[in-house]
């Protein structure tokens, strides 16, 4: 109710009385004055649901000077002749009144309720990233300061094996702690819209091939991808598309029993891009693929070392670029991930060789 | 033998030390400075080989001092920083830097970067012919070769790879190599680009899905290795 301004609503609300009041009196000769106060009063009324506090009051005691002046006898006059049409008139003021106010205090309790219980969601999300962060950050630094610890002081009782095992694990621990770091930024920037795109041709081929380059442990995974000899250039945001593309086939990769496939596939109609992730691991249940895209939700018993942030991310990326991912079973019994983008094309025919 | 000698501009000690207790085992001579001002003043008093420059620096933007650097500074400038935005990498190349890397970086990275760099000092433009592993790029001929195969290039695949292989090992973003190779008013139709360096991985990388020689910066640019 807030996008009309108050100058605005006391204009509309004087307007609503006038032309009542005067529609009223055209039809004066049908209508008893006591009917007229209760249309005027159901006009005031309405007001207040919809209205600020002083457009109504001054629709209150507008509609009472009104009902005065032009309907209680003696017409045209401020005098009331019976005491009864005197009770009429400072009955409907105050009915009018009380309930301007009223209705006002109801809409602002409600509002408080709102902010109260918008409060209390914005709390429990922070519990959840709290619980689910100070895990999944304290774990790697506890490893890297353990580990450190133990170099500095048994340094002489541990045998070079042990101290290779202490580097790769502290190794192994800041590289996570640098990925969930990675991640929650990703994720305030796409959730304050901070995040500008960057469009820019992109060959995609050429960005998939190097994504899956990049995936960490897919040596018991096979990853299949056919470059599309004939996609056209797409401008799209290449860093966040990168971003969105390791996020489905690393899960993929982390999620399968070792040996399985998981394929990547892209194709295009138009100005639109499809990319497919595809696996044939245990799947997704038809009740949880929705959810999976919330954010710092995972799966029951899906193991430790994820923030439930990784599909919030990929969703984000591809609502930011106008587009939307969509989770069934795929052809092979796992689970598909298939990301749709509208992106502009640009052929690469249309170039002249030189 | 002179050490090759490195400024680091950095104002995180941690980061100063680890970079000091590197370049020491690596036999180069580093010397220190934690803000902008200090950095420009020793560098102008012991002009070094390279410089190690953080972005993000208390007293003045790592932008600047980087600016103000090139007024007169002619050797590499390597950029740290820990932001990932590509703008900020763009920015810092164009404003001359040779190379950067984000923190947190990985030390052989930084160690073959320096060496990458120390070696473009040398190679400044005298160059006749640049060798990269299996390819061989003669600058004064206009001819390259692959397993001294001579490889049919058109002359604009020649232009951009000549141009790589002179800033071999270094960035050089979508914008320079544009306005280089097609002319002022090019800088920002990155397709002609993405269009050419397709075609040159097809003629000089052994798997051009999987290239070695023509690598992609995300967001940035190409760099030849």
């Amino acid at each position: 109710m807030r996008r009309i301004s108050v100058l605005r609503q006391t204009f509309i609300g004087t307007a609503i009385v006038v032309v009542l009041s005067v529609v009223c009196y055209l039809f004066r000769a049908y209508l008893d004055y006591r009917l007229v106060a209760l249309l005027l009063l159901l006009a005031v009324s309405l007001q207040a649901v919809l209205f600020d506090i002083f457009p109504v009051l001054l629709a209150a005691v507008l509609s009472a000077l009104i009902l005065n002046l032009f309907f209680i006898e003696p017409v045209l006059h401020y005098k009331i002749n019976s005491p009864e049409n005197a009770l009429l008139f400072f009955i409907y003021l105050l009915v009018a009144l009380v309930n301007a106010v009223l209705t006002n205090r109801l809409r602002r309790q409600e509002a408080q309720a709102r902010d109260k219980e918008e409060k209390e969601n914005t709390i429990r999300l922070y519990n959840t990233l709290l619980s689910s962060l100070s895990h999944e950050l304290k774990t790697p630094i506890a490893t890297i300061i353990g580990s450190v610890d133990t170099l500095k002081e048994a340094d002489d009782k541990i045998t070079a094996d042990q101290k290779a095992d202490l580097l790769a694990a502290m190794d192994s621990a800041g590289t996570r702690l640098n990925k969930q770091v990675e991640n929650l930024l990703n994720m305030s920037r796409l959730e304050t819209g901070t995040l500008t795109l960057k469009r820019d041709w992109c060959d995609l081929n050429e960005l998939l091939f190097r994504v899956i380059r990049a995936v960490p442990d897919q040596e018991a995974h096979q990853v299949v991808f056919e470059a599309n000899d004939y996609a056209p250039l797409f401008k799209v945001d290449e860093g966040m598309l990168e971003v969105l593309m390791y996020g489905l086939i690393g899960n993929a990769v982390r999620y399968t029993p070792p040996g399985s496939e998981v394929r990547v596939r892209m194709d295009f109609e138009d100005d639109q891009l499809h990319l497919q992730v595809s696996d044939n691991g245990r799947g997704i249940p038809e009740n949880l693929r929705e959810q999976v895209f919330e954010k710092f939700y995972r799966i029951p018993g899906s193991g430790t070392g994820g923030t439930g942030l990784g599909l919030s991310i990929v969703k984000g990326i591809a609502e930011a670029h106008g587009g939307a991912v969509q989770l069934s079973e795929g052809p092979a019994g796992g689970a598909m991930f298939r990301v749709t983008l509208p992106a502009e094309v640009s052929y690469l025919k249309n170039l002249k060789n030189e | 033998m002179n050490k090759p000698e490195v400024l680091i501009i950095d104002d995180e000690p941690q980061i100063r030390k680890l970079l000091e207790i590197n370049l020491h085992a690596q036999s180069y001579l580093a010397r220190q400075a934690a803000t902008g001002r200090e950095g420009l003043m020793l560098a102008a008093n012991h002009v070094p080989d390279v410089v190690l420059l953080d972005l993000g620096l208390p007293d003045m933007s790592g932008h600047e001092v980087l600016i103000r650097l090139r007024e007169w500074y002619q050797k590499a400038i390597i950029v740290l920083s820990v932001e990932k935005g590509e703008e900020d990498i763009v920015r810092a190349l164009d404003n001359g830097a040779n190379d950067y890397l984000s923190k947190p970086f990985r030390v052989g990275e930084l160690m073959a970067r320096l060496r990458s760099a120390l070696r473009n000092n040398d190679s400044r433009d005298t160059q006749q012919s640049i060798t990269v592993d299996e390819l061989e790029i003669d600058l004064a001929g206009r001819v390259v070769k692959r397993h001294n195969a001579v490889l049919k290039l058109t002359g604009t695949e020649y232009n951009l790879l000549a141009l790589l292989a002179r800033n071999a090992g270094r960035v050089l973003t979508h914008g320079f190599l544009l306005k280089e190779i097609w002319g002022v008013g090019y800088q920002t139709e990155t397709q002609y680009l993405r269009v050419f360096i397709a075609q040159l991985r097809k003629k000089i990388e052994v798997d051009p899905n999987h290239p070695r020689h023509l690598i992609t910066v995300s967001g940035v640019g190409y760099r030849l290795e």
